[in-house]
């Protein structure tokens, strides 16, 4: 049984599909709800011991028809077990909030900034969700599909 | 700025309002002083917020993004192709890496296989770009502690190892060498001789910056017992590459997830115990050579292919083939073979199948079909133009190559188009930075300039 079979048996009301495209070991969850829970467990169950948050980004899929429109996508990997899985997480627009796993990794304090700042995407529980990369004057946020990619916002006007 | 309680660990809630405290009865309080972002040991870069109690850091806050330039929205407006020059601007000190991290996750969503040359072309080019990074952080850090001339040993060191990396990639820093299938051209003729002596001078430099720094007192008064990591930490704040390894954390990502010829290939993984500077730079010191014993190997391994310069025969040069074509007269060269430069004007065709994929619909033709041929300029069309070009199937990879800083991702996701729906790199040392407050918490502030260099902060990869 794959890894992400394994994960779903464990915790099937949590996860709603799994698959094993190119060789990489995939899970979507049902909603953010339980992704705290279910994320704590594959950190602390000895089987999974998922110990390092590799990476946590975002993906807008709004041209591309998929529904909801974003998904988060949580990289894990073990160290002990070396063995990587992804999480999905479908978020709706009109709700675009998840519980923050800062508690769990610490590393996610940055990665939930920058998905805050570059999709919008909230994070409850998140110690201090603010901008990093772009300034905090800053107008929407840029890797939204509908964000237009040469649209200016200057911090100074023209001079003269 | 947020306001709340100061707690260690964490590096955002710093209070600017809450920080100037006057104590009790006497009349100390606390001073904020701005490192950076134009600081010459911040790479003009980054701004560190410190609070200093007498010389001791009391707190940190570290700010980013000054270097953002949009990799991510970017690498979605072209074709696959095009990320490819956007990549060696992630990573400046070792831009092969990326160019070839970035086709390695193209190449694992198409399920395509690069020819054995190829592979062992990258991961010369990989070691090598390794080695010039490690020789700009050590040789840099050593330089903000006044050592002078370590840092210009190493960079006559790093100064040879680019020469090989210009007669290869015919450029030093914006290289785009990597392809999707392959790379771009095959080494040029003397080129493992050249890095033969190359690494020799290497290793000189090595040993003459080790005598003049590993034990001298200065150095290692410094270095020791500041910037200090555990382990655990180290493993929560996500951090890998020779700056975890330097805390006992055993991964590195060609040990663990091998990828292209590294499983072929006999190398230790330096690891350190205390977690300090110092110790990171000995991992550093030691990785180097590592470096060069894959380098070598690749040499004895690499199944052998001749190089441009020696074409028998009948021969054109290939801006003389290019004119001639443009009006049509192909007939006088039709079964000759084009001099092309190989750094330049890219592969030849007897050299293509050996460094590139065969599959027609990844890689771009040789130059002598795209000029001499209706099936090769076609080929070429298709591969250039929008609506056509690289197109992957449907769906999403993440591939981890070890970069010079530690874990380098691409997390690639496509929708079928022959642009990419979405390019997410995960940088090494984005993760080092978040944890900057632990290493600096506590110490003084003159270890702050020490310690940031051996976090090898590179900005186009950390603000992207």
């Amino acid at each position: 049984m794959s890894l992400s079979e394994e994960v779903s048996k464990r915790f099937p009301d949590v996860v709603s599909q799994t698959h094993q495209k190119a060789g990489d070991e995939t899970i979507i969850v049902r909603g953010g709800d339980g992704i705290l829970a279910l994320t704590r467990a594959l950190r602390d169950d000895p089987h999974f011991a998922f110990n390092y948050l590799i990476d946590l980004t975002a993906v807008d899929y709004l041209t591309m028809g998929v529904q909801p429109r974003f998904a988060v996508v949580y990289h894990l990997f073990s160290l002990e077990k070396n063995h990587r899985l992804r999480i999905k997480v479908p978020v709706e627009e009109s709700n675009a909030t998840l519980p923050s796993v800062t508690s769990i990794w610490p590393a996610a304090n940055w990665f939930e900034r920058e998905v805050w700042d570059m999709f919008g995407i909230h994070f409850s529980g998140h110690p201090n969700l603010k901008r990093i990369l772009m300034y905090e004057e800053f107008k929407g946020h840029a890797l939204r599909k509908d964000y237009p990619w040469n649209k200016r916002q200057p911090l100074i006007g023209p001079v003269n | 700025m947020h306001s709340g309680k100061i707690t260690p660990g964490t590096s955002d809630n710093l209070s600017l309002d809450q920080s100037i405290r006057m104590k009790e009865g006497t009349r100390t309080k606390n001073m904020l002083i701005n490192v950076g972002p134009s600081h010459p040991a911040m790479h003009g870069i980054i701004r560190i917020i410190a609070e200093l109690s007498g010389e001791t850091i009391m707190n940190v806050d570290v700010e980013i993004g000054y270097l953002h330039r949009g990799f991510e929205k970017m690498s979605e407006l072209g074709q696959y192709n095009h990320v490819i020059p956007y990549t060696d601007r992630l990573n400046y000190v070792s831009p092969l890496i990326n160019n070839f991290g970035f086709c390695l996750a193209v190449e694992k969503l198409m399920e395509i296989d690069t020819p054995e040359r190829a592979k062992y072309i990258r991961v010369i080019m990989s070691e090598i770009s390794r080695i010039t990074d490690h020789l700009t952080c050590v040789g840099a850090s050593a330089m903000e502690l006044g050592a002078m001339t370590a840092f210009l040993y190493m960079i006559k060191a790093r100064e040879i190892l680019w020469e090989l990396v210009e007669d290869v990639t015919g450029a030093r820093l914006t290289i785009s060498y990597g392809r999707i299938g392959g790379v771009k051209a095959d080494l040029p003729e003397g080129f493992e001789e050249k890095t033969k002596s190359a690494i020799k001078e290497t290793r000189n430099v090595i040993r003459e910056v080790d005598g003049l720094l590993t034990r001298n007192r200065i150095f290692v008064d410094r270095m020791k017992g500041t910037g200090k990591i555990s382990a655990e930490d180290c493993i929560g704040y996500s951090i890998t590459g020779p700056f975890a390894r330097g805390s006992g954390v055993q991964f590195d990502v060609r040990k663990a997830n091998p990828y292209l010829v590294y499983d072929r290939t006999e190398f230790e993984v330096p690891i350190g115990d205390a977690g300090d500077n110092y110790d990171r730079y000995l991992v550093r010191m030691e990785e180097m050579e590592q470096s060069m014993r894959i380098i070598e190997q690749c040499f004895a391994q690499m199944p052998p292919g001749e190089v441009q310069s020696n074409l028998e025969g009948f021969s054109v040069p290939a801006d003389h083939m290019v004119d001639e074509a443009k009006m049509g007269r192909i007939s006088s060269f039709a079964g000759g073979e084009a001099i092309a430069d190989p750094t330049l004007e890219g592969s030849g065709k007897r050299f293509h199948p050996m460094i590139k994929t065969l599959a027609k619909d990844v890689s771009l033709p040789p130059k002598e079909d795209a000029y001499g041929n209706i099936e090769g300029l076609m080929n070429h069309f298709k591969m250039v133009m929008f609506g056509h070009g690289v197109k992957p199937p449907k769906g999403e990879v993440y591939f981890p190559v070890e970069g010079a800083n530690g874990e380098l991702g691409f997390y690639v996701v496509s929708d079928g188009t022959d642009r990419p729906y979405r390019v997410r790199v995960r940088p090494p040392c984005f993760t080092i930075m978040q944890a900057l407050p632990i290493l600096l918490k506590g110490g003084m502030m003159a270890d702050l300039v020490p310690t940031f260099g051996s976090v090898n902060m590179i900005g186009g990869e950390l603000d992207r």
